[in-house]
């Protein structure tokens, strides 16, 4: 029977299977930080058990770190402990850890591809819902609780039921001046941030088979804001040559066997999905988020919604609620909106590339006066990496602040949060009511977007943005 | 884990839609090492004002519905993070059991880690049991008949038969899966022979 790269994926884990279907699925990699874990070793600890294997499993700490100045340690107590839990679990458990120190420290979903660790055809999971992002080589990679934590650890396995096959076609081309983060934030919006529920999405065309690598992480990154248990895209040449040389990729004759394997890894031309959904790229503009859900989105070209003009109730009593959190008047163009913030990085907008991008638009200019802008590395690599390109200095003579690696101002469980009522162009995922900060206000945009609506002061449109 | 079967309680209505994790329990409660005490601190930025006094009017403010054990919600409830502490936060309120039309995956398979059940129910079956709330009389949840009763009316519900005998029992899914360990240790060596880079 033809299959789908999830359907194999899927067979090729299978330790055991119950009648009604529910499976235990081996897991081949298990990334770790210092939020989702405490209690799961503390679980381990409780009931007498071991890591079953310790080198399937890779840990970092990154959602509490200081952005700024680390050779103070972290001051927030509540923060530090959390990370030292970590470091004391991973040597009490044989777990090896990028410590916060350590140049190769950064957001768990940048360092898990940098380091070869993630690889195709493989099950991934990590306690954070953003591992979707592994998706982009052709894993099945997917977020899961603390109790699922203790569980991979302790067994290297998962109990799970398959979810449905759901296939997302990009196809043609997509216009100058739109990025990954434009892709997915249109599809969410097309599909809805329930529309993948139960599902997992392969996203498919010529858009995403003309993708870098990075931009392929961008978009399978944002899966989770479709509502879907994971996103993937099959792995070509850019995949294989990518992760060629990675300390933890394979090695000599491993190598030739990994891609000899991983060259199979893709849909059947016949396969069956329950659920497929085109998208032409040409009818992608640059997008902006107005609301506080992902699907809340709208070209940069257009105006916030009108509640009046929505039939369904509940929606229109959810759009109002918005607006008023957002500060935002109905029929407003998009353009019209100052803001106070930009925030870069994040692990949907915080690789190499994402830099680069955004440093060729603010090259020679200025950061507006009332905007204060950040940019936060994915990880010590990559600040090295921009460091030696010369990128760093392009930010900081614009204005922009050049930090440490973390998920900082993503979740703002670090200092870096907005302040009630700051308005922030974000490179980030979500634009929940306080996620950045209590009563802060997100803008969900690309790279280029935040850095062309850092030096104008609002929000603008990238395309028309003269450098 | 501790087992469910018949929970009786005030339903308390909530009745949004896309309720998301940091809505549930905003980050700066995720710094614990702990799964208790995060109660106080459910939905937070609804439940308090800015000077973290109780906001009056939210309903789990209200009584009796400050001693709901279930809660009533729109649909995509739990959409967001993976973070396990939506519902130990729930929980340690003494919510055991959330009602909803549809639920994001990740937090839908943490309730039932906890002992919680997740009830997917059609919308119209919901707003029956939000006119009876207003009552502010118990309801009854009968999960091994897998039904409903509020007043002389009875709602009958599916569920997972895999996920119920998992909550009926409080199993330890751990110890289940440990079980397997000769299924697991023969798939590994499998995995050796065939794919020696994953190692």
């Amino acid at each position: 029977m033809p299959q789908t790269l999830y359907d194999k994926i899927w067979n090729e884990h299978i330790v055991y299977q119950h009648d009604d279907g529910t499976t235990l699925l081996y897991v081949d990699r298990h990334l770790v930080h210092e939020v989702t874990s405490p209690q799961a070793f503390e679980g381990l600890r409780l009931s007498n058990r071991k890591v079953r294997k310790p080198n399937l499993t890779l840990a970092v700490a990154d959602h509490n770190v200081p952005t700024t100045n680390r050779s103070k340690g972290i001051e927030d107590q509540d923060s530090k402990i959390q990370v030292e839990e970590l470091e004391k679990n991973c040597r009490e458990f044989g777990i090896e850890i990028f410590g916060m120190n350590d140049k190769r420290q950064g957001i768990v979903h940048i360092i898990g591809p940098e380091q070869g660790f993630t690889q195709p055809g493989t099950v991934i999971v990590c306690g954070d819902s953003h591992t979707a992002t592994h998706g982009a080589f052709g894993s099945l990679a997917f977020g899961i609780g603390t109790s699922e934590v203790e569980h991979v650890l302790a067994t290297q396995t998962l109990i799970q039921k398959k979810s449905k096959n759901f296939r997302i076609n990009i196809t043609g081309n997509l216009l100058t001046g739109v990025t990954a983060k434009d892709v997915i934030l249109q599809t969410i919006g097309k599909i809805g941030t329930a529309g993948g529920t139960g599902m997992v999405i392969e996203y498919a065309g010529t858009v995403i088979e003309n993708l870098s690598i990075e931009q392929r992480m961008t978009i399978c990154n944002m899966s989770i804001e479709a509502g879907a248990k994971a996103g993937l895209i099959a792995p070509d040449e850019k995949t294989f040559k990518y992760l060629k040389g990675k300390p933890k990729s394979p090695k000599n004759e491993n190598w030739d066997k990994a891609v000899a394997y991983w060259s199979k890894l893709k849909s059947d031309s016949s396969a069956k999905f329950d659920q497929e959904v085109e998208i032409n790229g040409k009818d992608i503009n640059p997008m902006v988020t107005w609301g506080t859900s992902p699907q809340d989105v709208v070209s940069i070209t257009e105006s916030v919604p009108d509640p009046e003009k929505e039939k369904d109730e509940d929606k229109k009593k959810s759009i109002i609620r918005s607006l008023e959190y957002m500060g935002l008047k109905p029929n407003t163009k998009i353009t019209d909106i100052k803001v106070d913030r930009i925030f870069i990085g994040s692990c949907t907008n915080g690789r190499i590339e994402d830099l680069r991008d955004s440093a060729k638009i603010i090259k020679g200019k200025k950061v507006a006066e009332h905007v204060n802008a950040m940019v936060v590395p994915g990880s010590g690599l990559v600040k090295q990496q921009a460091e030696e390109e010369g990128i760093d200095k392009i930010f900081k003579e614009a204005g922009f602040d050049w930090r440490e690696p973390g998920c900082s101002m993503c979740l703002a469980m670090n200092a870096d949060k907005l302040n009630p009522k700051e308005r922030c162009a974000s490179t980030s995922n979500r634009n929940f009511e306080g996620r950045q900060g209590r009563g802060g206000r997100t803008h969900l945009v690309s790279p280029t977007m935040a850095a062309a609506a850092a030096i104008a002061g609002h929000l603008t449109d990238v395309r028309k943005f003269k450098n | 884990m501790k087992k469910f079967d018949i929970l009786v309680g005030i339903p308390a209505n909530l009745s949004m839609i896309n309720i998301d994790t940091d809505m549930i329990i905003p980050k700066q409660f995720l710094k614990t090492i702990k799964r208790t005490g995060l109660g106080k601190n459910l939905f937070f930025e609804m439940r308090y004002d800015d000077n973290e006094k109780k906001i009056e009017d939210f309903v789990l403010n209200k009584e009796p519905y400050n001693n709901s054990s279930i809660l009533l919600t729109g649909k995509n409830f739990g959409c967001g993070s993976s973070r396990e502490h939506a519902p130990w936060a729930l929980l340690d309120f003494g919510i055991r059991c959330i009602i909803s039309s549809s639920f994001a995956d990740i937090f839908y398979n943490n309730c039932f880690k906890n002992g919680m059940l997740p009830l997917i129910l059609e919308q119209k079956k919901i707003d029956e049991i939000i006119e009876y709330s207003k009552r502010k009389q118990n309801i009854e949840i009968n999960l091994t008949k897998q039904e409903i009763k509020f007043g002389n009316k009875l709602i009958k519900f599916t569920i997972d038969k895999f996920k119920k005998n998992c909550l009926l029992n409080g199993t330890d899914d751990i110890a289940m899966s440990l079980e397997k360990k000769e299924e697991i240790k023969l798939y590994e060596d499998s995995l050796k022979k065939n794919k020696p880079w994953i190692n």
